[in-house]
């Protein structure tokens, strides 16, 4: 409703300031600045993780079970075999940031093109790609991870792969529905008329249009990913040879009770990650909303 | 030989399990320099047969032919010649320009994808449509919301023109806009026909625009054409009932010869449920047994307009 | 229908009359309305008579609809508002929520220009209209729903006691226009304030719908706010007319006068602009006129928002806005037309 309700001479009625530009739309959604806060940390510490602690964060380097800021040397103390917990968790970023990025890569390409495609063209080849995405979605995407990773190896690439492949049907559906509403509009017919070819009006003409709520939700995929392989490191079924938050959960569960630290750290890094991914999807949603963009 | 000789046309569509004719039966020719209108209601086709015509829709029966040339059945690269002789000119100038795309980038892809010339050549065509269509060079480098509703349909012009069409669809072109705006964009297509010697089907619902606009009309009632003629003689002796009422329907500006009576039964049927016989019966003041029993034919009359009614 | 609400006085309509002093049922008085970064409606005043038709006519972007919704109180958060409206005694914009509500949709009823977003796709469009009437006239649902019949006949929908249950999908653009009518005008309002009613109908129902609420208007006794950029419509409908340009109105005058002899020089060139399907003009024959530039050079202006496009514009015509002051038999806000003494000085366009 309407705030200034006098009576004043034209003159003296403030204009409310416009609020114009993608800066200041930022900038007016604390959270999505707290998500990418976070998020930055997260990753400049995987990005300098071997600057900080070099050599492998598996090497027993110390007495176990030592709790957080006993020791200078182990900040937030050691696991049962006397490996450093801040090196696991920095360690350990990398893992997650790797696997949730590229796992979400995965599923974002594969979905693009399988919901442009059916979108686009409609018809048959619309019919079969939308079958293939609800048989991919009465699957519990969870189970098909672990399916994958069961037959392949427990290595970052299938691991990564495996998470793409389960999650790409989200992508597809939401790609496809964009597309149908797109490929009506004026723009498109114009570029039809103009005689561009069919790759160029799909990658040139409607993706850059369509893109705006895959990208907010990608950034939720990429959680999701963390999650998933925080979940396969938990049951064992992680890559072995590199520490990742889930591992490390994993090796705690034995001592929840007496070194509840061992889960609680990893755990919360998790938590924090993953909770910054869904802060900057909902903040790039609210900056992609036509209606806030209006005024 | 005319420009365009469109020939018993037919577009459906499957809807539901039932087929809609969009587009039922259409014949009519636009000759080199000639600007052709196109008038209904909206949902009467017209939209579509102008679509139809430029294959941007399937045809599902009838002849295309552009100078001679049948391009009904063409399609993929056999098309591409044909898609650089006709353009269109669009009715919403906020949908029908790509908004992550600069104005230069818009006209540069359609020369790009022709192969028309090296960069040099390029821009001096970008150059020479954006002056024509009486737009700043400066605004090449700008996105299509930052232009208003008037400039905007100036650049869609300039993408019709880029590729030097002889003929050009214009699809409503100005019923979007202001009507101090209006008289500007008519006056520049006025200008390019003139100067470029283009040819139009000017689809348009307003009777007024289309009787300043055009040299020849076409009138369509559910996909069929119902009367066609020159300007002149459609407006002064109106001989089909529904075209009377379009030209009843437009409101005088004489304060004095104020509200007329109400010209035309109900809405517009469905396309997929013409009415048997006269597919404009249900609506007509006229209308008597032979119209729900027979259809009439389109007839060519004296005065020079063809007709499709009993008792014209 | 029933008889006409009580406390409303006899029709005092009185086309061409636009000084009158006394007991208008709307009166608008310097009212301006800021969105962010924008002044849509810059001081404007105007009065609407019981049973009168007034449009407000102009082209997009000029503060009509942000005028027709200042006053029914339903601008979006974060948007400014100054002057006075009152209605029938009622300042509508010192009066608390509560009684706003018993205005709305009661007293003043509303029209809008998209028949099918205006209404809700999921319900059916006799409960819509049966809802206003339960709500503020306190009848029961049995009750409105024969009313609700009677109001579908009334806004001529054939075979109305059946079209109660139907979904707005299962109607056409003209047929849920009506019923945005029957709505508007199911408790007896005393205005009723119709933004752009036909713009998104066919021509061949634009005077049926225009001519159906005409003839509500005279039947019911109610006042009209036709909000509308088509001359046409004013030209046949309109008892009085204001033209609005960039947030001002610039001329104000009985419809047949401003349609006889146009005295703004943009409500000049509006007319001229306007193509008529009886003044035999052919694109062969005659180039149209038009008026050059585009409202948006108007921003930022300091003196009269047209000058810019003018070419009739003084010096003085840059320094100040002029103020819509009587002239004859009309209001006009123009140093121009109403000293046409000063020499004519041609304005650069377009800048």
């Amino acid at each position: 409703m309407s705030t200034n309700m006098t009576s004043l001479p034209v003159t003296l009625l403030a204009v409310p300031a416009a609020k114009n530009g993608r800066l200041s739309a930022f900038l007016r959604q604390p959270t999505f600045v707290a998500g990418l806060l976070i998020l930055g940390v997260v990753m400049t510490l995987a990005c300098v993780a071997d600057l900080l602690y070099p050599g492998d964060p598996q090497d027993l380097v110390g007495p176990p079970l030592l709790w957080p800021f006993q020791k200078t040397e182990f900040q937030l103390g050691t696991d049962s075999l006397g490996r450093d917990i801040a090196a696991g968790l920095v360690h350990g970023a990398r893992v997650s940031l790797i696997i949730g990025f590229s796992a979400a890569s995965i599923g974002l390409l594969i979905g693009t093109l399988v919901g442009a495609v059916g979108g686009y063209f409609g018809g048959l080849a619309d019919n079969v790609l939308v079958r293939v995405t609800e048989l991919f979605q009465t699957v519990p995407a969870f189970l098909l991870v672990v399916v994958i990773v069961a037959i392949g190896e427990p290595s970052l690439k299938v691991i990564a792969l495996a998470i793409g492949i389960a999650s790409w049907p989200t992508i597809a559906r939401l790609v496809r529905a964009q597309f149908r509403s797109l490929r009506e509009q004026d723009f498109v017919m114009a570029a039809r008329s103009l005689g561009y070819s069919d790759t160029r009006i799909i990658f040139v003409e409607i993706l850059p249009n369509a893109l705006p709520p895959v990208v907010v939700t990608a950034s939720v995929m990429v959680a999701g990913a963390i999650l998933t392989e925080t979940g396969l490191s938990f049951l064992n079924m992680g890559d072995p040879n590199v520490v990742s938050w889930g591992s490390m959960i994993g090796d705690g569960r034995e001592m929840l009770r007496t070194a509840w630290f061992l889960t609680a750290l990893p755990g919360t890094a998790t938590a924090l990650t993953v909770l910054a991914l869904n802060l900057i999807g909902d903040g790039l949603n609210e900056i992609f909303n036509p209606r806030m963009r209006e005024r | 030989m005319q420009l365009l000789d469109v020939e018993n046309l037919q577009t459906s569509y499957h809807s539901h399990g039932r087929i809609l004719r969009a587009v039922d039966d259409v014949s009519f020719t636009v000759g080199k320099g000639e600007t052709v209108g196109l008038v209904g209601e909206s949902g009467c086709g017209k939209s579509t047969l102008g679509k139809t015509i430029l294959r941007l829709v399937p045809s599902s029966a009838g002849q295309i032919r552009f100078s001679g040339a049948d391009i009904a059945p063409l399609s993929g690269k056999a098309l591409i010649p044909y898609r650089r002789r006709m353009q269109m000119i669009f009715q919403d100038p906020f949908g029908s320009l790509n908004p992550r795309q600069t104005v230069r980038t818009l006209l540069d892809t359609a020369l790009k994808v022709h192969r028309l010339g090296d960069v040099t050549e390029r821009t001096r065509r970008i150059n020479e449509t954006i002056d024509r269509v009486g737009l700043p060079r400066t605004a090449l480098s700008r996105y299509p919301h930052e232009f208003s509703g008037g400039q905007r349909q100036r650049i869609g012009i300039a993408r019709a023109l880029i590729l030097e069409p002889e003929l050009i669809v214009c699809d409503e072109p100005v019923s979007a806009l202001d009507v101090s705006i209006q008289a500007q964009i008519l006056n520049l297509l006025v200008d390019l026909k003139r100067d470029l010697g283009l040819s139009y089907l000017f689809i348009s619902h307003d009777m007024s625009v289309v009787r300043y606009f055009t040299d020849r009309v076409l009138v369509m009632y559910l996909g069929r054409i119902v009367e066609s003629g020159s300007y002149e003689t459609l407006w002064s002796n109106p001989r089909h009932p529904y075209t009377r009422a379009l030209i009843d329907a437009v409101p005088s500006y004489d304060a004095q010869k104020k509200r007329t009576a109400v010209v035309l039964k109900g809405d517009l049927p469905s396309a997929s449920q013409v009415p048997s016989g006269c597919r404009f019966r249900l609506r007509c003041r006229f209308a008597q047994e032979r119209c729900s029993d027979e259809e009439p034919a389109l007839r060519r009359m004296p005065s020079g307009q063809s007709v499709a009614c009993h008792f014209a | 229908m029933t008889a006409p609400n009580s406390a409303m006085p006899p029709s005092t309509r009185t086309p061409g009359s636009i000084l009158r002093s006394q007991g208008p049922l709307l009166d608008v008085r310097n009212l301006s309305v800021a969105f962010p970064g924008h002044l849509a409606v810059r001081d404007i005043s105007f009065h609407i008579d019981h049973g009168e038709t007034l449009a407000l006519v102009g082209e997009s972007g000029c503060g009509k609809s942000a005028t027709s919704f200042a006053l029914m109180r339903l601008l979006p958060r974060g948007t400014a508002v100054a002057g006075e409206v009152n209605f029938n005694g009622i300042d509508l914009f010192r009066t608390d929520a509560r009684a706003l509500r018993n205005i709305r949709g009661k007293r003043i009823g509303l029209i809008l220009q998209e028949p099918m977003t205006s209404l809700n796709p999921v319900r059916t469009i006799g409960d819509q209209i049966a809802e206003g009437l339960v709500r503020h006239e306190k009848l029961t649902w049995t009750q409105a729903r024969t009313r609700t019949a009677e109001l579908l006949d009334l806004v001529r929908i054939p075979d109305a006691a059946r079209r109660y249950d139907d979904y707005p999908h299962n109607m056409s653009g003209g047929m849920r226009q009506r019923v945005m009518i029957a709505m508007a005008v199911s408790c007896n309002p005393q205005l009723v304030i119709a933004d752009e009613p036909t713009t998104a109908l066919d021509v061949t129902l634009q005077s049926e719908v225009l001519e159906l609420l005409d003839s509500l208007r005279r039947q019911l006794q109610m006042a009209l706010l036709l909000i509308t950029h088509d001359l046409g419509v004013v030209a046949q409908w309109a008892d009085r007319v204001a033209v609005m340009y960039a947030g001002r109105i610039v001329e104000q005058a009985a419809a047949h006068d401003l349609f006889e002899r146009p005295v703004h020089p943009y409500s000049q060139g509006l007319m001229r602009a306007t193509l008529r399907l009886d003044d035999g003009t052919h694109y062969s024959n005659a180039r149209l006129s038009e008026i050059p530039g585009s409202v948006a050079s108007a921003a930022g202006e300091q003196g009269c928002a047209f000058a810019p496009r003018c070419s009739q514009a003084t010096e003085a015509c840059y320094h100040a806005p002029p103020a819509l002051v009587p002239f004859r038999d009309r209001l006009v806000a123009c140093r121009v037309a109403v000293e046409p003494s000063e020499e004519p000085f041609r304005a650069v366009v377009g800048r």
